[in-house]
């Protein structure tokens, strides 16, 4: 059988990511291993799955990776999408820690979802699902 | 510009993204083509849905602000007034 483990958003600064991942959206840190110059094997997990799906947060030094992300930056679409149980409270305690949603929680009918910007040039949903 | 207006509205997709936008003014590309699809039942693909933001905006019923990284469209119904300039509703006659 074939198991999902690790899923990546490619960020900025692994050093900021990691204090934005972990200090502002909750996740805990996993692995942390060191790559060729600054680049770590860097992974976070939700604390509700401790052994579950590693978000490795990735290095974004390759040439392609600028424009991609901009690309979609600017058109809105998210980098990633993470499970939250009551998106209303998210939303209230990240906006009052500075955190910057580009999308307020908005019904989508089977889903509620909201977007912000992870600060490392990505855009990250955040989706409840109803029901 | 006048007559841009007529046909800019004279499609379903069209004036469900006005309706969005006056739900909630200053969305991104993503966020309209996600409430057309779970709100309105509409499959237009990313590049159809920014096809009919271009026709909105030639009409002047919809601009496009930058900010920073950001591209936000936002709603602009001045352009409306030309039509009950035009054909003036009873409850609004002329004085």
């Amino acid at each position: 059988m074939i198991h999902l483990t690790v899923t990546s958003v490619f960020v900025d600064d692994q050093s900021k990511a990691l204090d934005f991942y972990t200090g502002l959206l909750g996740f805990v840190p996993k692995n942390d291993i060191p790559l060729g110059g600054d680049d770590r094997w860097l992974t976070v997990v939700s604390p509700a799955a401790p052994d579950g799906v590693e978000l490795l947060l990735e290095p974004s030094s390759h040439p392609a990776v600028g424009p991609y992300k901009a690309a979609l930056v600017e058109d809105g679409i998210p980098a990633a999408s993470f499970g939250v149980d009551d998106l209303a409270a998210e939303y209230e305690r990240l906006t009052a820690l500075g955190v910057r949603f580009v999308q307020p929680p908005t019904d989508m009918g089977p889903v509620i979802v909201a977007t912000l910007d992870d600060t490392c040039g990505n855009l990250i949903q955040l989706a409840q699902h109803q029901g | 510009m006048a007559a841009d207006i007529y046909k800019a509205l004279a499609d379903a997709t069209r004036r469900a993204i006005l309706d969005e936008l006056q739900e909630r003014d200053g969305q991104s590309l993503f966020e309209l083509c996600t409430r057309l699809t779970m709100r309105h039942g509409l499959g237009s693909t990313r590049q159809a849905v920014s096809q009919h933001l271009d026709v909105l905006q030639e009409a002047g019923l919809v601009t496009v602000r930058r900010e920073g990284r950001y591209k936000f469209h936002h709603l602009d119904t001045g352009p409306l007034r030309e039509i009950t300039a035009r054909w003036p509703a009873p409850d609004q006659g002329e004085s």
